[in-house]
């Protein structure tokens, strides 16, 4: 069985990679997803603003008291050599590209230019073997249209790409008014990929203390739906990497993803779920189905079902709404389209 | 130009003593400790000394094993060295009795600094190095920061060819912490220096199986006498081997020392002997005479130990006919101080042998403790007290001594400074970073290859936000002035209050500059300025510059800290460089300080730069004064004499005025002074909201610094009160006609905000808004004064009015504690002020030296204070190794004291009426109730007694307080209790005396900085333990539970304050040992101590601290003793651990080796916790039966009646 793919020009082995999780957090688990099979491994995410926040509160701890009173120079340890979060942050990538196989993907979520793009370069420098650009972004300004939100994402994937040589992917979140079209300025802005999609922190409303509570449950299967319709939407035609990235519960949902027209499927909830081991379980169960269906590689089976190999695939999903409304059945493929 | 730098005296020389040794091994104490420190720190970022090792440094767990530390590393053959001050080297005399006696090489390095007597001082003098002159120690003094570093090579070289040990010190503070320029010695040198077939020599003679002596004999009467003797001919020869030490060092590098340097007129009549820092002073002061005619001169002793007569009498001009010896030390009752005693015995003896024509009048004199000023105005006093007719002895100099008339008289307009130099005065607040930054700009000034700086910093006695004067001098020569300045061409007040308590501007020089930090503009603050400022500003002809550096810092995030707005002010207009080159030179500086801290704190500080620049505006300085506003006055006119007479002038910054009458000889001081310092450190203060608040008191138990208090009253009492009052209705059923009053003293808090994280009490429709909330300080403060004022005035709650088990009640009982200088936020205080609430009236306490001595003790801010029938806490610091022992100490007296007026009550039974005899007898005391009445009971005594003639009345009268039972704690910090004062502890625990100890635990030495203790936790950080702790803390609780006998708990506020209140309690009631380990957050956790209530309910959920109590009584019913009061742990001990930074800064550092202990640490809590739980599972049968059977306490009462 062949199930070698490419993402981001990198060859990988097959198609399952580890998402950013709490398991790419750590040399350790970096290492454990390796040796689970991960075809490649995108490490938890630095966050400008957690890099920001260390900073301030290692510097209000080297501040606080110091100077004031003739005890007490400063409270603060002598801890040389430690720059902060940041610093932390690029010795585990340095350390574990250095010892994984496996190419290592930097996951980044900036704020600023300079944060993304002066992180993303000494992310380069550390070792990445690419970076995906987790742009979380909350389109809450009212003056701020659409295509403005649009063209600042794609500015900040040019400048990213500028600044770097490594494969760049960006990890998008859905709600955008034309995907496609973000798709193909995301292209023409010097990146690899998309990775579909990331999901909000979408906080409750703690109703005992009137507070935002955080919440991020892990995802569930019903979750695939919608990054799998962009990806069979855009599979075919656009030249970027797809990577599917929410939902995966078992070997199904890889299935579906490759069917879809993704190149990779990247999962942290399963591994979460079931440890970094079930990497292999998921790997085995697209064995068994390509091999249930008389192929013999990942190949033969990626994009079978991406839209444009509908005889109508842009009414496809709202045909397909209505269909289930009135008549209850699925959709058929037709014959193949030239993309 | 040779190489320069700019260090302090403490750098300086562990510099020096890093390189050439093998071993240090320290306790911190202050001033030393930046030594120790700094050799830690240089030790774990791995760099090597002379031979290319890499030092070890060992803490231990006090200055006696420390000291036996260094002892056994040098028996070891290694070159080892120690740090210390003051008790810190008296602990370690018994030890360097041996080092010297087996003539063994090292060096001390000593900040010398005031020994405690009648007060704890941390500041400068010599009295602790005059202590150990006995050990055997060569003692080799510098005067400044230069001669510090040069010195401490020298020791070293000279210690391991004398074999005779030093002491190497120098002036603590006024060297140790003066930041000077000074020329670095290079390794080349000191491999010049350092003779390693000396070293070679020093380790032949270590212990070793390969060559077996013994050592450390003893001896009879027929040999020790001899033995000692037989190490003259090592001492004899040590004043050469320094001297030639001295002089290699010269041919290096061009610095010329002598065992004496006497500078002066060649011929001089007056000559004045000196040690240390004060001889750069009567140097200068001296050359300035001598340019006017006199007849003057200095000799300053190097060494002092072994004393060279004959070095001493080559230095000394043979025309001196009177000489003034100058002593840094008390040595009561002595003829003279010690210095001055071998001065006057080496003239003698060559006077006597005909070595000298004749013998000069030799008077001695005392200055300087405890770094007290001595300037050229006191030198000069000194040296027109030699051309007196009849100069006396025992003088002293920088002081009134109005009681025997010691000290001489000193005209305060002497002054000598060289022209050339710009100086420049900065007052300012502990948090605001202006030492740092003064510091900073010393450092930029003196890069100038042809400049040269230097910076003294002085601190009011605040833990935490205290008054900083920072004195700066920046010139084109070495500058050697180790005095404070006295005119200024800038000066920089960066807190408009300074202005209103102090005449700060009095240091102006004419036509000085003056920068205001203050919430006024350009235009207004002329206004606002009081008498005395503009006083200044006009008859000195005073530029004055204003800018809103606060509102300014508040708005770019930078919060307190004003020091890069400041900064930039002062290069911008100091003229010390050109404007535009002081802003690039600064704008350089953040660079280097904050390039590797992000584009964020990088961007912020150009910001302050850049707004600095744009919003500071000269003054246009009206031609008269106009204000009417006069200086703060800090006590009220019917306060009591001695607040009066001290410290207010204290507040006032007059200290220095306050004269020897007014000091109480044995050191006794009423407190309660807190009251009056009205601070106003807080930007913005917690305001009440009558209508949400549930009336819980938690806001008020948390507080640290006792502002928030809690009244009810009648409603009808609101007629007087100012408007706006706020109150409520009393939310409690049955009191329809009392209002209840939170009260916040607006003056006195630090807006450290843990009341406003605490509040449970949330606006349901309005997120954020609490019973409690910040507001702005200054708008509030009129209002809040008149407001506390009412509040004072409303009656204060009976203690049987309130249940004192709960917050909710006990928020209505005043503390007698109140308004402390510790830290914002401070995790100690509240316990105290609960112990002040829960047994003030009868409290008595023994504190161990630390923060809570600092904080409890340090004049002339005393939080400590009297309740409205006069009775209150009575407080001793002892030191810090002792508290137990000293804590013990008082109930011995105590008890004894209660046993003779039980005999004297059983005597006099009859006169006093039968009843009440046997009622006071036989009363129990347990409970409040019960103490309420046996006070009444002793009131009526004493009524009955009236004013008797009778030796057994009056007897009786004067002991008949302790029939009321004496409520004993002992206080600490874990630095004493686990460690320096653990021996002691553990013996105080295993007497049957109803003593309580209470620890404050911080995990670290939370008063010197930050230093790890065995409190300090696995897996964390602290200094000393930069690598992360590798051992569990120790767990103090099991240690004291196995004695079976002892009251334990364990407790933190965060955790749930009623439990502390109980075991507290408990604790109290107990009639044996009783230990209470309540955990305290401190600042040197590194975290925003506004979380830290819920910090410590995480620690107590995470299972890391859990809550218990063991109450030996419950073995009286055959009950388990063991209570566990926190649940089983819900939270994974890093949600606690990883929202501090000694935790976090390690998992960034060494991520594998923090992962690894902290998995260490969760298995630890985690078997800790199944410890507890299964000693809190077991039957009553598992544990020791109760002591206390009632046939042992029955003897002991028939014990009691024999006597």
């Amino acid at each position: 069985m062949n199930l070698q793919t490419t993402y981001l020009g990198l060859p990988l082995a097959h198609p399952v990679i580890a998402s950013a999780s709490p398991l790419s957090a750590t040399f350790d688990g970096i290492r454990r997803l390796e040796d689970a099979g991960a075809a490649a491994i995108v490490t938890a995410s630095i966050y400008e603003e957690e890099v920001a926040a260390d900073t301030a509160a290692r510097e209000a701890f080297g501040t606080a008291g110091a100077d004031s009173n003739p005890e007490v120079t400063s409270y603060r340890p002598p801890h040389t050599g430690s720059p902060g979060a940041l610093a932390a942050h690029l010795e585990l990538i340095r350390r574990a590209a250095a010892s994984i196989s496996v190419p290592l993907i930097a996951s980044l979520n900036g704020v600023t230019r300079e944060g993304w793009t002066g992180i993303a370069t000494e992310l380069q420098a550390a070792g990445a073997a690419a970076i995906e650009l987790d742009l979380f972004h909350l389109p809450f300004d009212p003056n701020e249209s659409s295509a403005e939100v649009e063209r600042r994402l794609a500015d900040t994937a040019h400048a990213v790409c500028a600044a770097v040589r490594i494969p760049v992917a960006v990890k998008l979140f859905p709600y955008l008014t034309a995907p496609a079209h973000l798709a193909a300025a995301l292209e023409a802005a010097g990146a690899r990929g998309l990775v579909l999609f990331n999901r909000y922190i979408e906080p409750d409303i703690d109703l005992e203390g009137l507070n935002f509570r955080p919440t991020l449950d892990l995802s569930t299967p019903a979750e695939i739906r919608l990054p799998l319709m962009w990806i069979a939407m855009l599979a075919g035609r656009t030249p970027l990497c797809l990577a599917g990235g929410r939902g995966v519960a078992g070997p199904d949902e890889v299935v579906k993803y490759l069917l879809a027209g993704a190149d990779v499927v990247q999962t942290a909830s399963a591994l979460l779920r079931h440890g970094a081991e079930y990497i292999g379980r998921l790997v085995e169960g697209l064995t068994e189905w390509i091999e249930a269906r008389g192929a013999s590689s990942a190949a033969e089976i990626r994009g079978r079902m991406r839209a444009n190999r509908f005889a109508e695939p842009e009414s496809l999903f709202r045909a397909h709404y209505r269909q289930m409304l009135l008549l209850g059945h699925p959709a058929q493929p037709g014959p193949e389209h030239p993309t | 130009m040779a190489r320069k730098r700019t260090v302090d005296g403490n750098t300086a020389v562990a510099d020096i003593a890093y390189r050439v040794n093998d071993v240090c091994a320290i306790f911190p104490i202050t001033p030393s400790s930046p030594m120790a420190e700094l050799a830690d720190q240089w030790s774990a970022e791995g760099r090597t000394n002379l031979w290319g090792t890499i030092p070890v440094v060992q803490e231990m767990q006090a200055e006696g094993g420390a000291a036996g530390a260094v002892h056994g590393s040098l028996q070891g053959g290694a070159l080892t060295t120690t740090f210390t001050a003051s008790q810190g080297l008296l602990l370690m005399i018994p030890n360097m009795f041996k080092i010297a006696g087996e003539l063994t090489p090292c060096v001390f390095h000593v900040a010398a600094r005031s020994v405690a007597t009648q007060a704890l001082s941390i500041f400068g003098d010599h009295s602790d190095v005059m202590a150990a002159r006995a050990t055997g120690f060569a003692l080799l003094g510098a005067a400044s920061v230069q001669e510090a570093q040069d010195l401490a090579l020298v020791a070293q070289a000279a210690a391991l060819e004398a074999r005779v040990p030093f002491i190497h010190f120098m002036d603590g503070f006024r060297t140790s912490h003066e930041l000077n320029t000074v020329e670095p010695l290079p390794n080349a040198t000191l491999r010049a220096m350092v003779d390693d077939d000396l070293v070679r020599a020093h380790r032949r003679r270590a212990l070793s199986p390969e060559r077996p002596v013994v050592r450390g004999t003893a001896h009879n009467p027929d040999t020790f006498f001899q033995a000692r003797e037989a190490a003259n001919p090592y001492y004899l020869a040590t004043p050469g081997i320094v001297q030639r030490a001295m002089d290699r060092l010269a041919a290096l590098t061009g610095r010329r020392y002598g065992l004496f340097r006497y500078n002066g007129h060649p011929d001089a009549e007056r000559v004045a002997v000196v040690i240390g820092s004060a001889a750069d002073t009567l140097r200068a002061t001296a050359a300035h005479l001598n340019e006017r005619g006199e007849r003057v001169g200095v000799v300053q002793v190097l060494l002092f130990r072994p004393w060279s007569a004959a070095d001493f009498l080559a230095a000394l001009p043979a025309s001196a006919c009177r000489i003034a010896v100058l002593d840094r030390t008390k040595e009561p009752g002595a003829p003279a101080e010690p210095l001055c005693l071998d001065v006057a015995r080496t003239l003698g003896e060559a006077v006597a042998r005909g070595d000298r024509r004749q013998l000069p009048l030799i008077v001695g004199g005392r200055y300087g403790l405890s770094s007290k000023e001595f300037d050229p105005a006191m030198a000069k006093a000194v040296f027109d007290h030699l051309a007196t007719q009849n100069p006396h002895s025992g003088f002293t100099v920088g002081i009134v001594d109005d009681v025997c008339h010691t000290s001489l008289p000193v005209n305060t307009a002497f002054d000598i400074e060289p022209p050339g130099i710009h100086r420049a005065l900065f007052f300012g607040l502990g948090a605001d970073g202006t030492v740092g930054a003064n510091k900073n700009s010393v450092k930029i000034l003196a890069e100038d290859p042809d400049r040269h700086a230097q910076g003294y910093f002085v601190y009011d006695s605040h833990k935490s936000g205290a008054e900083t004067i920072s004195h700066l001098r920046f010139g084109n020569a070495p500058i050697g002035a180790p005095y404070l300045l006295k005119s200024a061409d800038f000066i920089g007040v960066h807190k408009f209050d300074f202005l209103e308590k102090r005449d700060v501007l009095a240091a102006a020089g004419p036509g000085a500059v003056v920068l205001i930090n203050a919430p006024y503009d350009a235009g207004s603050v002329w206004d606002r300025l009081p008498r005395p400022a503009q006083r200044q500003i006009v008859e000195r002809n005073l530029r004055l510059f204003v800018i809103d550096a606060s509102g300014l810092a508040q708005c770019l995030g930078l919060g307190p800290r004003v020091n890069t707005i400041l900064q930039a002010c002062f290069f911008a207009i100091s003229g010390v460089l050109p404007r535009e080159e002081g802003i690039r030179r600064i704008r350089r500086s953040i660079e280097e300080t904050y390039g590797d801290k992000g584009k964020a704190i990088l961007d912020m500080n150009f910001a302050a730069v850049e707004a600095a620049v744009a919003q500071l505006h000269e003054v246009k300085v009206p031609t008269a004064v106009s204000s009417t506003q006069e200086l703060q006055v800090f006590v009220p006119k019917d306060a009591p004499e001695q607040l009066k007479r001290i410290a207010a002038l204290q507040f006032a910054g007059r200290g220095d005025e306050i004269p020897v009458s007014a000091m109480p000889p044995d050191g006794s001081f009423f407190g309660a002074t807190t009251q009056y310092e009205k601070r106003n450190v807080a930007f913005a203060v917690p305001v009440w909201k009558p209508d949400l608040c549930i009336q819980c008191g938690q806001c008020s138990v948390v507080c640290p610094h006792s502002v928030i208090r809690a009244k009810a009253y009648d409603a009808a009492l609101l007629e007087s009160a100012p408007p706006g009052f706020p109150s409520a209705p009393v939310n409690a059923r049955g009191y329809p006609d009392k209002r209840f009053t939170l009260q916040i003293a607006v003056e006195d808090c630090t807006g450290c905000g843990i009341c406003i994280d605490h509040c449970p009490a949330r606006n349901p429709l309005e997120p954020g808004v609490k019973a409690i909330n910040f507001a702005e300080r200054l708008p509030l403060v009129e209002a809040g004064r008149r407001q506390l004022a009412f509040f004072e005035s409303l009656p204060e709650h009976r203690r049987e009015q309130v249940d004192l088990h709960l917050s909710r009640g006990l928020q209505f009982i005043q503390p007698l504690f109140e308004f402390s200088g510790a830290c914002a936020g401070c995790g100690e205080t509240p316990y105290l002020k609960l112990l002040s609430q829960l047994f003030g009236d009868r409290l008595q306490i023994a504190n161990a030296t630390g923060c809570s001595s600092i904080y409890s003790g340090n004049l002339p801010s005393l939080p400590w204070r009297a309740g409205p029938d006069g009775r209150g806490p009575a407080w001793s610091n002892s030191l810090f190794e002792d508290n137990a022992e000293f804590g013990l100490g008082m109930r011995l007296a105590i008890d004894q004291q209660t046993v003779i007026a039980r005999e004297l009550m059983r005597m006099l039974a009859e006169r006093i009426g039968p009843k009440l005899a046997g009622e006071i007898l036989t009363a129990p005391q347990r409970t409040d109730s019960e103490i309420a009445l046996q006070r009444g009971r002793v009131d009526a005594l004493r009524r009955v007694l009236g004013d008797p003639a009778d030796a057994p009345a009056r007897d009786l009268l004067a002991v008949a307080e302790y029939l009321l039972r004496r409520s004993l704690w002992i206080v600490g910090g874990d630095g004493w209790a686990y460690d320096i004062g653990a021996g002691g502890l553990d013996h105080v625990l295993a007497q049957d005396r109803d003593v309580n100890i209470l620890v404050l635990d911080t995990e670290v030495y939370s008063n010197t900085g930050g230093q790890a203790s065995k409190a300090t936790p696995l897996a964390a950080t602290a200094k000393f333990a930069a690598a992360g702790k590798r051992t569990p803390r120790k767990d103090l609780a099991p240690q004291a539970i196995a004695y079976g006998y002892v009251y334990v708990a364990q407790v933190a506020l965060g955790g749930g304050a009623e439990q502390t209140i109980q075991a507290l309690r408990d604790a109290e009631a107990y009639d044996g040992p009783s230990l209470v380990l309540a955990y305290s957050h401190c600042i040197a956790h590194g975290f925003d101590l506004r979380d830290g209530i819920k910090q410590q309910h995480r620690a107590v959920a995470s299972g890391y601290w859990p809550l218990f109590r063991y109450d030996p009584r419950l073995r009286k019913s055959d009950m388990n003793p063991f209570r566990l009061d926190s649940t089983r742990p819900r939270l994974p001990l890093e949600e606690f651990a990883y929202r501090e930074l000694r935790y976090r800064v390690l998992a960034q550092t060494r991520p594998d080796e923090a992962r690894a202990l902290l998995g260490q640490a969760q298995a630890a809590v985690d078997e800790r916790y199944r410890l507890y739980e299964d000693m809190a599972a077991r039957d009553g049968t598992r544990f020791h039966p109760y002591w206390q059977d009632p046939a042992v306490t029955q003897e002991k009462i028939a014990k009691e009646s024999i006597r």
